[in-house]
């Protein structure tokens, strides 16, 4: 028995210049926001951008985007929308508001469908939000779009660095490329992640402060784009990539 | 259509196995299709007609579907699917990506939703006859 699916990936893959997973090993340091604060920024300056949730189990990228009522249309495939200016693809489009309990082999099916089917045609970025930790959607993407680059967040916190340094050594040993690391929810001055990331050899992007007004921009893009977390992201993006 | 897409991951999957089998002809491909994805036969046969290349130009596509069986993690309890039970909406998501079931679909017996799908999921190749040069 052999899944068809698998060999059509890279087809549908081919006119992606740039994908970027934005992972961490840890949940709640930024993922969603940043990928797609860091999708939209790229988009307002030119680039033709998509963006892709992967976290089936606890999506929230379409509400940071205010989403609305768009929906993927069918064209030999799915076509996705464009919501703000990005191709935009959430399971939340076929399971809705509801909880979708995946174990591990159904989150690769999940995931190997989307591949298979979405049709984003050109792009020069797709931002792909990850789950957190090392788990399937993590391998299977690693096992299925060759030329996957990692962004990778974690906060200040020691606690979510153990983990994230978990991350780093699984890609570094998988020779996978670590475009760089995002030090997420800065307070305080300390040199804690700058050091530990530099000393993996690993490209330092830069600290985004603590932003106490975030909240209030979720769910509305200019407002978003407006906040001190965007524009000093805007100038890691610009800076770094 | 996404029966297309389907059919051309099936067509695609087909040649690079008579390539690498070094088949100059490939005369018979059997495909498994889970009744679960509620894929339209007659579209899908279509677009397998229209997706065809050189080598698989004389190919008999055989189709087979198969019917969904479902296993409660939690009770054990074995069943079928009912998409008459579904909205529209629903019938559609689990159409596009079958394991969206899961946000659907609960155990007649318990009520869990954490349950295996162990046969009928999507479309597979189960296997090729082909000429060999």
């Amino acid at each position: 028995m052999i899944d068809p699916r698998i060999s059509v990936i890279a087809e549908r893959l081919k006119g992606i210049r740039n994908i970027i997973a934005v992972s961490s090993g840890k949940d709640s340091v930024g993922k969603s926001l940043i990928a797609s604060t860091m999708a939209l920024a790229l988009a307002r300056r030119g680039y033709r951008v998509g963006l892709f949730d992967l976290d089936f189990t606890s999506p929230s990228t379409h509400v940071i985007l205010d989403a609305g009522d768009l929906y993927p249309e069918e064209d030999n495939g799915i076509v996705p929308p464009k919501v703000h200016g990005l191709k935009y693809m959430s399971i939340v489009y076929y399971a809705r508001e509801y909880a979708l309990p995946l174990r591990g082999a159904d989150i690769s099916n999940a995931l190997i469908e989307l591949l298979a089917v979405t049709r984003w045609n050109t792009l020069d970025f797709l931002i792909i939000d990850m789950p957190p930790g090392i788990s399937d959607a993590t391998l299977d993407l690693l096992r299925f779009i060759k030329g996957v680059k990692f962004l990778i967040i974690t906060t200040p916190s020691s606690l979510a660095f153990e983990s994230v340094k978990k991350l780093i050594g699984l890609l570094l040993e998988l020779k996978t490329p670590v475009i760089g690391v995002i030090e997420n929810m800065k307070i305080k001055e300390s040199p804690f992640i700058r050091q530990q990331v530099e000393d993996r050899r690993i490209k330092f992007w830069g600290e985004v402060p603590f932003d106490s007004h975030l909240e209030e921009a979720i769910g509305d893009v200019n407002k978003l784009l407006e906040t001190k977390f965007s524009k000093k992201l805007g100038e890691l993006v610009e800076k770094n990539l | 259509m996404h029966e297309w897409a389907l059919a051309e991951a099936v067509i695609l999957t087909a040649s690079q196995i008579a390539e690498k089998e070094g088949l100059k002809e490939v005369t018979e491909v059997k495909i498994k299709i889970g009744e679960l994805q509620q894929i339209e036969q007659d579209i899908f046969e279509f677009a397998i007609s229209q997706l065809k290349n050189e080598r698989l130009k004389n190919t008999r596509f055989v189709i087979e579907t198969v019917k969904v069986e479902f296993e409660c993690m939690v009770c054990g309890h074995k069943w079928v699917f009912a998409k008459e039970k579904l909205g529209e909406d629903e019938k559609e998501g689990i159409h596009f990506v079958p394991e969206v079931a899961h946000a659907f679909i609960k155990c007649p017996k318990c009520g869990s939703s954490d349950f295996e799908i162990l046969q009928g999921r999507g479309v597979w190749i189960e296997s090729m006859k082909g000429v060999k040069p």
